[in-house]
C-alpha cells in the first residue's frame, strides 16, 4: 500500500501555535497521503489534538504553511475545512442522540424536495454508504443514535465522512473507549476507508493498533515533530522510544521527513 | 437498547459477498412485507427503552375520564363535553408554543403573561380606539412575536438563562398588563369584549355540516399523507409501516373525529325549555340551543397541522431537534444555533398571543385575573404530561393537545366533584401532582434510555 505514495493531500510545514506564553506547536511538519493511514502519535500533551484543531480550522495557525492538494490554503473556521473535503471525527463524536442514523449523517446538509425533507433519498444514500463500507453491525438506519453502542456510533461518524466524499478524514482516538471486538471493527473500517482512496489520519495511544493499521507514522514530542516514517521503518520498541524521548539514540529517523522509503 | 442478538457481540469474520451484506442491512431496517407483529414488537421495545411517546398521556386521559364519569354524572353530559373544548383549548395553544421552547431544553415562564399583554393590547385598541377584530387580533399577535423576539435575543445573544429572563418577564409583564388595562382611552379594569368575531371563537359554533366536513378533511388528509408516504417508500425499496398499522391508525382517528363531531352536533344546552327572548321589540319564545363544533377547534387544527408539518417535515424542524439533542453537534454541522434559539421563543410568543385571545374569547372579557400564574403552569403541565421532555430534544405538538386534554379533564372534573370553597384548592393540588408525575415519568424514561442506550 505504502509503496508508491502520490503527492500528499495535506502538507503542513513549520506550523507554530501558541496560547499566550505557551508554545504548544513548534515548527511542526506533517503530511497525509491519499489511500494511506497516517498515525499521529505522541505522549499526553504532545499537541496532537491541537494540531488537529489547526487542521480543522477550530484554531488558526500563528505561522507556517498549510498546503492542501499542493496549494496553499487559509483555513479560518471549520466550514473552510469541510468545504475543502476535510472531515474530523472528534472523540466526543458530536452526534445528536435523539435523532436517528440517517438524520445524523445528513445533519446540516439535508436533502430537500421543495421545502420538504427528502427522507427516502437520504435514507437510501445512508444505507448505501454503510453497505459500501461493509458495515454489518447496524440493524436499521432509522435507529436512534442513543440506542447504538460506542463502536456503532464511531461507525456512523466515519460513515458520515464517507457520505460526504471527504478527501481527508481525521479520527481523534476513535478506539479509546471501545472493547476488543469493537476496536477491531473500527480499525477494519479505517482500513477500508483508506482503501477507497481517502487520506486517513488516526490519533491513537495504542501501539499495537498503530502498528497494525498504519502505513505511515508521525510522532509529536513536546510540540515538535520527532519523526515521520513509514510503518516498515520502525518497530514497537523504536516507536515507544520516539514517543517518550523524541529521538532514537543516535540516529533520528525524523530526517527521512515525510517520504516513506 | 440492545437487541437480543446484540451487535456488540464479536462476530467471526465470515466470508460473505458485499451483495449479501447489503441485503442484510436493507432487510434488517424494518419489515417490508406483512410485519404487523414485527411492528408491534418494535413498539414494545421502544416503550421498554424508555421512549413512551403519547402512551402515558392517553392512558391518563382515559382513566381520568372514566373515574370522573363514575364519580360525578354531571361530568359526562354533552354540555360539559362542549364546555371542555372552549375552556381547554387556550391552554393547548400556549402549550404548543412551549413545545418548541422545551425542545431546546429551555423554558418560557412568561408565556402566561405574554398572553395577557397581547390580550390587553387587543382590548385597549378595541375599546379605546374602536379598532375592529381585523386590526386588534393582528396587533395582539404582533405583540406576542415581539415579546418572543426580545426573550429569545436575551437568552441567545446576551446569554441569560431562559429561566431567569422569563421569570423576570413573568413579573414585569404582569405589571405591563395591569398598566394597559387600567390606563388609556376607554373602559378600565375588567373590560368586556363587544367584538363579535373575537367572542365567536369560544361562543359560537360552526354549522353542523361544516363540522362533518372538517372531520372528513382531517381523516382524508391524514390517510393521504400516511398512505402516499408508505407507497412511495415501498416503491423505492425502503421499509415502510405495515399497511395494517396504517389502516388501524386511520380508522382510530376516523372513529374519534366523527364521534366528537357527532357529540358536538347534538343540542347541548342544559335547559331545553323555551325561554322568552326580545327579538326586535317582540317577545318570542325560543328553545335554547347550543350545537355544532366551536370555532376555536378549526383554528386549533390549522395551527396544529402547520406546526407539526414544520417540526417533522422541514429542515428548520430537524434543526430544532438537533439543537435540543446536542447543541455542539448542531453547531459543528453548521446550524445557526442562536437563530434557532431566538425563533423558538418567537413561536412561543406568537402561540401565547393566540392562547390569550382564546382565553379572552371564552370569558368574553379581558381581566388580569384570567392570566395569572396557573395559565402558564397549566400549559407547561400540558406539554410535559403529553410527553414532551423537560430536558430537550423530545416532543411533538400532539403532546400539547393530549396533555391539554388531560389538564382540562382534571380541572373540569375536580371542579364538578368538589363544589364550594375547596374546589380550586383541589384543582391546584390535582394538576400540580399530575405535572409532578409526568415530570417523574420524563426523568425516569430519560434515565432508562441513558442506561440502555450505550452498549
Ligand atoms: N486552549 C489552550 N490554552 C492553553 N494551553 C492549551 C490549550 N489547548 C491545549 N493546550 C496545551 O497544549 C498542550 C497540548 O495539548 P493537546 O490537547 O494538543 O495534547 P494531546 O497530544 O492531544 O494530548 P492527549 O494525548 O492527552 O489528548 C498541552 O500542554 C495543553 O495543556
Ligand atoms: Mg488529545
Amino acid at each position: 500500500m505504502a509503496d508508491e505514495p502520490s503527492e500528499p493531500i495535506l502538507e503542513l510545514r513549520g506550523i507554530n501555535k501558541s496560547f499566550g506564553p505557551v508554545d504548544v506547536l513548534k515548527r511542526v511538519d506533517f503530511s497525509a497521503y491519499p489511500g494511506q493511514v497516517t498515525a499521529l502519535v505522541g505522549d499526553n500533551g504532545a499537541g496532537k489534538s491541537t494540531l488537529v484543531k489547526c487542521v480543522s480550522g477550530t484554531y488558526t495557525i500563528d505561522s507556517g504553511e498549510y498546503l492542501f492538494e499542493g496549494r496553499q490554503v487559509h483555513v479560518h473556521n471549520p466550514r473552510d475545512a469541510s468545504s475543502l473535503g476535510i472531515e474530523i471525527v472528534y472523540q466526543d463524536l458530536a452526534l445528536a442522540d435523539n435523532l436517528d442514523i440517517v438524520q445524523n449523517m445528513f445533519l446540516g446538509r439535508e436533502r430537500l424536495k421543495g421545502i420538504v425533507l427528502n427522507e427516502s433519498s437520504m435514507e437510501q444514500s445512508a444505507q448505501e454508504t454503510l453497505a459500501s463500507l461493509s458495515v454489518r453491525t447496524v440493524k436499521s438506519v432509522r435507529q436512534r443514535v442513543s440506542s447504538l453502542s460506542g463502536g456503532q456510533r464511531q461507525t456512523v461518524a466515519i460513515a458520515k465522512a464517507v457520505l460526504w466524499n471527504s478527501k481527508l478524514v481525521v479520527l481523534d482516538e476513535p478506539t479509546a473507549a471501545l472493547g476488543v471486538a469493537q476496536t477491531a471493527q473500527v480499525l477494519d473500517l479505517v482500513r477500508r476507508l483508506a482503501d477507497r482512496g481517502v487520506a486517513v489520519v488516526l490519533i491513537s495511544h495504542n501501539m499495537n493498533e498503530v502498528l497494525q493499521v498504519a502505513d505511515r507514522i508521525a510522532v509529536l514530542y513536546l510540540g515538535e515533530t520527532a519523526a515521520q516514517v513509514a510503518r516498515s521503518e520502525v518497530n514497537q520498541q523504536q516507536l515507544v522510544e520516539l514517543i517518550t524521548t523524541g529521538g532514537l539514540g543516535t540516529d533520528r529517523p525524523g530526517a527521512t521527513n515525510g517520504v516513506p522509503a | 437498547m440492545t437487541t437480543p442478538e446484540s451487535p456488540t457481540t464479536p462476530r467471526e469474520p465470515d466470508v460473505q459477498t458485499d451483495a449479501a451484506n447489503e441485503r442484510a442491512i436493507v432487510a434488517s431496517t424494518a419489515p417490508v412485507e406483512g410485519g404487523t407483529t414485527d411492528y408491534l414488537r418494535n413498539y414494545v421495545r421502544r416503550l421498554r427503552g424508555g421512549d413512551m411517546g403519547s402512551l402515558p398521556g392517553v392512558t391518563g386521559l382515559i382513566v381520568l375520564a372514566i373515574v370522573f364519569s363514575l364519580a360525578h354524572p354531571q361530568f359526562h353530559t354533552i354540555f360539559n363535553f362542549g364546555n371542555m373544548f372552549t375552556e381547554g383549548t387556550a391552554t393547548i395553544f400556549i402549550a404548543m408554543g412551549l413545545v418548541f421552547v422545551l425542545l431546546l431544553g429551555e423554558i418560557d415562564l412568561a408565556a402566561g403573561y405574554t398572553a395577557g399583554v397581547a390580550s390587553a393590547v387587543m382590548i385597549r385598541l378595541m375599546v379605546g380606539y374602536n379598532w375592529s377584530w381585523w386590526g386588534t387580533i393582528p396587533a395582539a399577535l404582533v405583540t406576542g412575536l415581539l415579546i418572543g423576539f426580545i426573550v429569545g435575543w436575551l437568552v441567545s445573544k446576551v446569554r441569560i438563562p431562559s429561566f431567569v429572563v422569563t421569570l423576570s418577564f413573568f413579573l414585569a409583564f404582569q405589571g405591563v398588563m395591569i398598566y394597559i388595562v387600567q390606563n388609556g382611552k376607554g373602559q378600565k379594569g375588567d373590560i368586556r369584549i363587544t367584538d363579535r368575531v373575537v367572542n365567536a371563537f369560544a361562543n359560537e359554533q360552526m354549522p353542523k355540516w361544516a363540522g362533518w366536513f372538517v372531520a372528513a378533511l382531517v381523516v382524508a388528509g391524514y390517510a393521504a399523507v400516511k398512505l402516499l408516504a408508505a407507497l412511495a417508500r415501498r416503491r423505492q425499496g425502503l421499509a415502510a409501516e405495515p399497511i395494517g398499522v396504517n389502516a388501524s391508525k386511520i380508522a382510530v382517528l376516523a372513529v374519534i373525529s366523527f364521534f366528537i363531531v357527532y357529540l358536538l352536533n347534538q343540542n347541548r344546552a342544559p335547559n331545553k325549555n323555551p325561554v322568552a327572548q326580545n327579538v326586535n321589540g317582540k317577545i318570542v319564545f325560543v328553545k335554547p340551543s347550543i350545537e355544532g363544533v366551536p370555532w376555536v377547534v378549526p383554528v386549533l387544527l390549522v395551527l396544529f397541522v402547520a406546526g407539526t408539518f414544520v417540526l417533522s417535515r422541514t429542515r428548520y424542524g430537524r434543526h430544532v431537534y438537533a439543537v435540543g439533542g446536542n447543541e455542539e453537534a448542531a453547531r459543528r454541522a453548521g446550524i445557526a444555533v442562536d437563530r434557532i434559539r431566538i425563533s423558538v421563543f418567537v413561536l412561543s410568543g406568537f402561540m401565547s398571543a393566540v392562547g390569550g385571545i382564546m382565553i379572552a374569547s371564552n370569558v368574553q372579557s379581558v381581566s388580569v385575573a384570567n392570566y395569572g400564574g396557573n395559565t402558564l403552569l397549566l400549559a407547561v403541565g400540558a406539554a410535559v404530561i403529553g410527553g414532551t421532555s423537560l430536558f430537550g430534544g423530545r416532543g411533538r405538538l400532539i403532546d400539547a393537545v393530549i396533555g391539554g386534554a388531560v389538564v382540562e379533564v382534571i380541572q373540569n372534573g375536580t371542579a364538578n366533584l368538589v363544589n364550594g370553597q375547596n374546589s380550586s384548592a383541589v384543582q391546584f393540588i390535582a394538576v400540580g401532582l399530575a405535572l409532578l408525575l409526568a415530570a417523574a415519568v420524563d426523568a425516569l424514561s430519560r434515565r432508562r434510555a441513558g442506561s440502555t442506550g450505550m452498549g
